[in-house]
């Protein structure tokens, strides 16, 4: 079995949700707090919103609020439309979605001042890591990690660790990559649809991928 | 009172036994989390050990923490019949309610806390005070090495300002604040984060029951397991609406062939209970298919089933906190017509995993359009049940303390 360079290194993740201040009573709202809110507000209605997401239309807080609280489906999608595997940082993802909002205002000058239905209250994820003892140094080990981890420790290798990176990657398929020397199975994970999955659906497709390769 | 934290029905269950609900991974990272503050103290201070929501979660909760390691203790505020009355005043009034207290509710309240501050110590080293009626304690910290959270289980949105001015001030000596929803929130100066209430799945009042249990309580309530059954758990009192559930019902009868359970207790701190529990026997005087049950707090396993044996659960509230028989009910599969206030949104989903509703005839067409599409009904009970499993079990509520202890020891 082939063995890696460095070892993989499982950790626990978690987070605690701090509720900010800043609350958007309408579409005009929303478009001046997005354009100061804390980075770490961005990333919960965004990338932390991809682990709870089962039931609702849309990926990102600030869709299903454009849809549900303010009834302004075009909107809706527009801001759903945002793929987060495009963005390498909290800052292009800001300007991916204060230029959607700022733009739908300027085109639909009555829609902005409407009071949503409800409240959009802007929150905070705050990040607990802990690195576990346990490490891979082949792709059966790391399967068997993968199999253990809680479902947010999978969404943080997997999804949050797009930013920590600063890459179009996640932590499986930059370590497959860059320490097994296996790039066709990374690009194969890393293909991996994480807006039509739940997370333990995500976990099950990353598996299926990489069973195949372990005795390669 | 020092609390021991086992209820009368059943002692909680070991924290192992929740992998088969939650998953060997779920619990495996808790023990993680929590070996991180191995040593520590907690001290959980509330105002009631039986009835209500906050002392059932204590209940279990307490117990969990001290498996996982964390030495938690929970006491008990005591005070007179006065006190409570005040501090059920503040609480109709913090949930939007004009205050009807007497001219020295303020003395009262400080002089009771200002007592039990006396009584208690608090050397440990995270203190968590649940609600308003011990939140002057707060006063104890000048002397206390501990951190100070301050547990808020009701909605704040849109509180009586005379109550809530006097209470900010005790509120913001507090190192942080928990919410059970963005919307309760006040602006606070300080951290207040999201900790959803949650449910035991593995308590008698939310485990798997028996088929022929179930029927055997309902015969034994006098309640027709052939025909539907619409029920609202909820203790006596006028922000449940139970009033407003009969109303409903009546015209939901005028269509459909069901009955109604009325069930609840009363809580220790609630001086209201039998007032209303009076009022609402006799709106339903003359309706043989209504059933109002008044149990005492340790009907766990009668709940269960009543909510187990249900076509349709109701929760009618005017105003709510999280409204954890909600919970409850979307853990058993039922489908569920609540009203849209306090934590009930995060849960209802509107035609996802329940039905909002916004009043006495939203509720009768929800139940009517349950009760004639019983397919819909269904998976909306699925979807309620996975979302519960996901947000609003007590493992989640377990993690979200350990990572406010952690937050505070590593100066977050």
């Amino acid at each position: 079995m082939r063995q890696a360079k460095q070892p993989f290194q499982f950790v626990t993740a978690s987070y605690l949700i701090r509720i900010t201040r800043d609350r958007a009573m309408t579409l005009e709202e929303l478009a001046r707090i997005l354009h100061s809110c804390s980075e770490a507000s961005i990333f919960h209605h965004t990338f932390q919103s991809l682990e709870r997401q089962h039931y609702v239309s849309f990926s990102n807080d600030f869709a299903q609020w454009a849809l549900t609280a303010c009834n302004e489906p075009p909107l809706a999608e527009e801001l759903a439309a945002i793929d987060l595997r495009d963005c390498t940082s909290i800052d292009d993802l800001r300007k991916s979605l204060t230029s959607r909002v700022d733009g739908y205002i300027l085109d639909n000058a009555s829609a902005s001042t409407r009071r949503a239905f409800e409240n959009f209250f802007f929150c905070e994820a705050l990040e607990f890591l802990v690195n576990r003892d346990e490490k891979a140094m082949n792709l059966a080990e790391l399967e068997e990690g993968i199999r253990k981890m809680s479902l947010q420790t999978v969404h943080h290798h997997f999804i949050n660790s797009r930013l920590r990176l600063r890459l179009q990657t996640n932590d499986f398929s930059n370590w497959i990559d860059t320490s097994l020397g296996l790039p066709e199975l990374a690009r194969r994970v890393e293909g991996i649809d994480i807006y039509v999955n739940t997370l333990d659906g995500l976990r099950e497709e990353i598996l299926q991928v990489i069973h195949p390769w372990i005795d390669r | 009172m020092m609390v021991d934290a086992k209820p009368a029905a059943s002692a909680p269950s070991p924290i192992d036994d929740y992998a088969a609900v939650v998953g060997a991974s779920e619990i495996g990272e808790l023990r993680v989390f929590a070996r991180q503050l191995q040593g520590r103290r907690v001290k959980m201070v509330n105002s009631t050990a039986v009835g209500g929501g906050v002392a059932e979660i204590l209940n279990r909760l307490v117990p969990l923490l001290r498996e996982l390691g964390v030495q938690t203790n929970w006491e008990v505020l005591t005070g007179g019949e006065q006190f409570f009355a005040v501090t059920k005043g503040f609480h109709n009034a913090l949930h939007g309610a004009p205050y009807e207290g007497g001219a020295d509710w303020m003395d009262i309240y400080l002089a009771t806390n200002e007592e039990n501050r006396r009584r208690m110590t608090f050397d440990e080293d995270y203190i968590v005070i649940h609600d308003p009626q011990p939140a002057a304690l707060v006063e104890a910290r000048d002397g206390s090495k501990g951190c100070w959270s301050w547990r808020c289980h009701i909605d704040l949105s849109h509180p009586s300002l005379e109550v809530w001015n006097f209470l900010k001030p005790y509120v913001e000596r507090y190192d942080a604040s928990m919410f059970s929803s963005p919307a309760f929130t006040q602006g606070l100066n300080i951290p207040q984060y999201l900790v959803y209430p949650t449910i035991d799945p593995l308590a008698d009042k939310n485990r798997e029951l028996e088929p022929e249990f179930i029927r055997g309580v309902l015969e034994r309530f006098g309640i027709d397991p052939e025909r539907p059954i619409v029920t609202q758990i909820s203790r006596f009192d006028r922000l449940k609406d139970p009033l407003g559930v009969i109303q409903a019902y009546k015209m939901v009868k005028r269509h459909n062939d069901c009955q109604l359970v009325l069930a609840g207790g009363a809580a220790s701190d609630d001086p209201e209970g039998q007032t209303v529990l009076a009022e609402v026997q006799e709106a339903a005087q003359g309706e043989p298919d209504i059933h109002i049950l008044s149990l005492p707090p340790w009907s766990y396993l009668e709940i269960n089933a009543l909510q187990r044996g249900s076509t349709i659960v109701v929760q009618k509230s005017i105003r709510e906190g999280f409204g954890l028989t909600v919970t409850e009910a979307l853990w058993k599969k039922k489908p569920v017509v609540a009203s849209a206030v306090g934590g009930i949104p995060s849960q209802v989903l509107h035609k996802l995993t329940g039905m909002l509703v916004h009043s006495v005839d939203g509720t009768a067409y929800q139940i009517r359009f349950l009760l004639s599409n019983p397919a819909f009904a269904r998976q909306l009970g699925e979807n309620g049940y996975q979302h519960v499993r996901e947000n609003f079990l007590i493992t989640q509520h377990l993690k979200r303390y350990l990572l406010l202890f952690l937050s505070f020891q590593q100066g977050k």
